[in-house]
């Protein structure tokens, strides 16, 4: 006697198998994951302080933030 | 165009193109889960079929959507890595909780709603469908959290250490979940979601009227999408009244700029359109006072006092404070392990003036302007365009409730065609929230210019381009096949998604 299969395998398992009209929805979805993880993530969007320290990030933004338009600055009095 | 420009417009149609996914999720949720309470309370298999159709759409429209959401964290990683990491430790809590929920609520009960209908109970269903609608919604509770807190930081304290805003205590983290701006901004969001499932579900069903097909069920779907848009235009009222006053206390530049008000005063009155007002009608919107006070960009500029008697800087004094924070930054970085003691007083002279910070990176005083003429007229889209819907929706829910839809043929060409302006209301919307506040990331703290890396435009323009390219193939698919459904009409395949 075979055991029993946990609900959520068999509900996914069933779904995805005897599915009519979301077939090309499934497929949408893993071509959209495919491109943004396989080709934009990896070629277009590197996080720019990727293998960066906490510490270096620190520095990095923080020489950002403090470099301020000192010259230009204009106020009105 | 530099390289803050491409960014901005790059993530701006990131966000806008995420936006046409999640307000129809939100709507349709709601319209189905009312529509299957509907079948399991009278046990009647017509309200069954309608959810089935109507959850056909959801599904066509969350595959497309789905997703859409990360790309904004790819930029945030890419294009504003210094906005990324000043928000970090603030961002974390709310962007985990998100994701967790948003994965665990709604792919399991997304799963159930869809395989389920012949292997839960009919009350299982029923639960599963409201909560995949109660796990998009939190979601976005999450989400609008974080940008309530861009809006009008509260709970966090700046580390010169770190150099980011972060929340020291659990009190702080409650204090950014129950910050004012996000959470009328998400009543005014989920609600807003409501009034597009809404005025979606009557649109379609519109045209299946003007088509002379499918009679019952889409005067039906019309009566129940129309109730739930009109719940949700009144709660966007509601919502919307306490985000004005919210604009007013906040972000009084976004509100002035929204109003294109030079010089304000007590008793100010509302723009409709340039050279029609109605006097005192600001001042009540936006104080609840007939005579409140009212700042205009003129009274931002050069300071002025609040209906409470506190007296608000010029934007030149700001500038100054900004500056003075800058530096006491730049000093406590400098000697914070090689003289503590001149650390220490830089850093007093920093927690005094932090709160203007973001400032000191101005160039001029004239910086802090938003582009007037398009949150002006883009708010007016917003509101006109937002009571057209409403007017729509209650004459569709009228006749469709005396049976006499079709003998109103300029109602259901007007319905459908309200399909592309309910976007464009609030696509609005967001051009006020986000353009309003401009030049800041996180309002006075950090404007675009320092949060973006250090990119070169021609990069970013290349994704700009790709990503365009990508979002109109996949937009053009989801409407298609969205297009497909909707001829074909719900005699529904019932049992199979």
């Amino acid at each position: 006697m075979g055991r029993r299969q946990p609900f959520f395998w068999t509900l996914y398992r069933d779904g995805f198998k005897n599915m009519t009209w979301g077939k090309p929805l499934i497929w949408i979805i893993l071509l959209k994951i495919f491109i943004l993880f396989a080709i934009l993530r990896v070629f277009f969007f590197k996080p720019a302080m990727r293998g960066l320290t906490d510490e270096q990030k620190s520095e990095r933004v923080g020489s950002h933030l403090t470099q301020f338009p000192s010259d230009t600055l204009t106020l009105n009095d | 165009m530099d390289v803050v420009t491409w960014s901005r417009i790059q993530f701006a149609m990131t966000a806008a193109y995420h936006w046409l996914f999640v307000p129809l999720t939100l709507g349709l949720a709601l319209v189905m889960a009312v529509m299957e309470t509907l079948y399991v309370v009278k046990k009647d298999e017509f309200w069954k079929k309608t959810a089935q159709f109507w959850m056909k759409l959801f599904a066509i429209n969350f595959a497309v959507g789905i997703a859409t959401g990360i790309i904004l964290e790819f930029e945030f990683g890419t294009n504003w890595s210094n906005y990324s990491w000043f928000v970090g430790d603030m961002f974390g809590a709310p962007l985990a909780i998100e994701g967790i929920l948003a994965f665990f609520l709604e792919a399991t009960f997304f799963a159930v709603m869809f395989f389920g209908w012949n292997k839960v109970s009919k009350r299982f269903h029923l639960a599963s469908t409201w909560l995949t609608g109660i796990g998009a919604t939190i979601s976005a509770f999450w989400i609008l959290v974080a940008n309530g807190w861009m809006q009008n930081p509260v709970g966090t304290t700046f580390n010169p250490d770190t150099v980011r805003s972060e929340m020291a205590s659990a009190a702080a983290f409650w204090e950014v979940v129950s910050n004012p701006v996000a959470v009328s901004k998400f009543f005014h969001s989920v609600t807003s979601g409501w009034v597009t499932g809404g005025v979606f579900v009557v649109g379609v069903s519109a045209w299946y009227l003007l088509k002379g097909r499918e009679k019952k069920f889409a005067t039906k779907s019309m009566l129940i999408g129309g109730l739930v848009g009109l719940v949700g235009s009144a709660a966007v009222m509601l919502s919307g009244d306490a985000s004005g006053i919210h604009a007013a206390e906040f972000q009084p530049m976004k509100l002035a700029a929204a109003e294109g008000l030079e010089d304000g005063g007590k008793g100010a009155a509302f723009t409709i359109v340039p050279g029609i007002k109605v006097p005192h009608m600001l001042s009540l919107l936006a104080t609840h006072d007939w005579n409140g006070y009212v700042p205009g960009i003129n009274d931002i500029l050069n300071g002025y006092t609040d209906n409470e008697g506190n007296v608000i800087p010029s934007v030149a004094d700001k500038m100054a404070m900004g500056r003075t924070a800058l530096d006491a930054l730049a000093t406590y970085r400098a000697n914070k392990d090689t003289n503590p003691e001149l650390a220490a007083q830089a850093r007093e002279v920093l927690d005094a003036n932090v709160q203007y910070m973001g400032y000191g990176h101005l160039e001029k005083p004239e910086d802090v302007i938003p582009p007037v003429g398009v949150v002006f007229w883009a708010f007016r889209f917003m509101v006109g365009l937002g009571m057209l819907l409403a007017l729509v929706l209650l004459l569709s829910v009228w006749f469709a409730w005396k049976g006499k839809l079709e003998n109103y043929r300029w109602l259901l060409w007007t319905a459908l065609w309200c399909i592309p302006l309910v976007y464009i209301c609030g696509q609005s919307g967001w051009i006020v929230a986000e353009v309003g506040r401009q030049p800041w990331t996180i309002q006075g703290l950090l404007p675009v210019n320092v949060a973006i890396s250090s990119l070169s435009a021609g990069t970013v323009k290349t994704t700009f381009f790709v990503f365009l390219a990508v979002f109109a193939l996949f937009l053009v698919i989801e409407i298609r096949i969205m297009l497909r459904a909707i001829r074909k009409g719900p005699e529904v395949e019932p049992e199979k998604l």
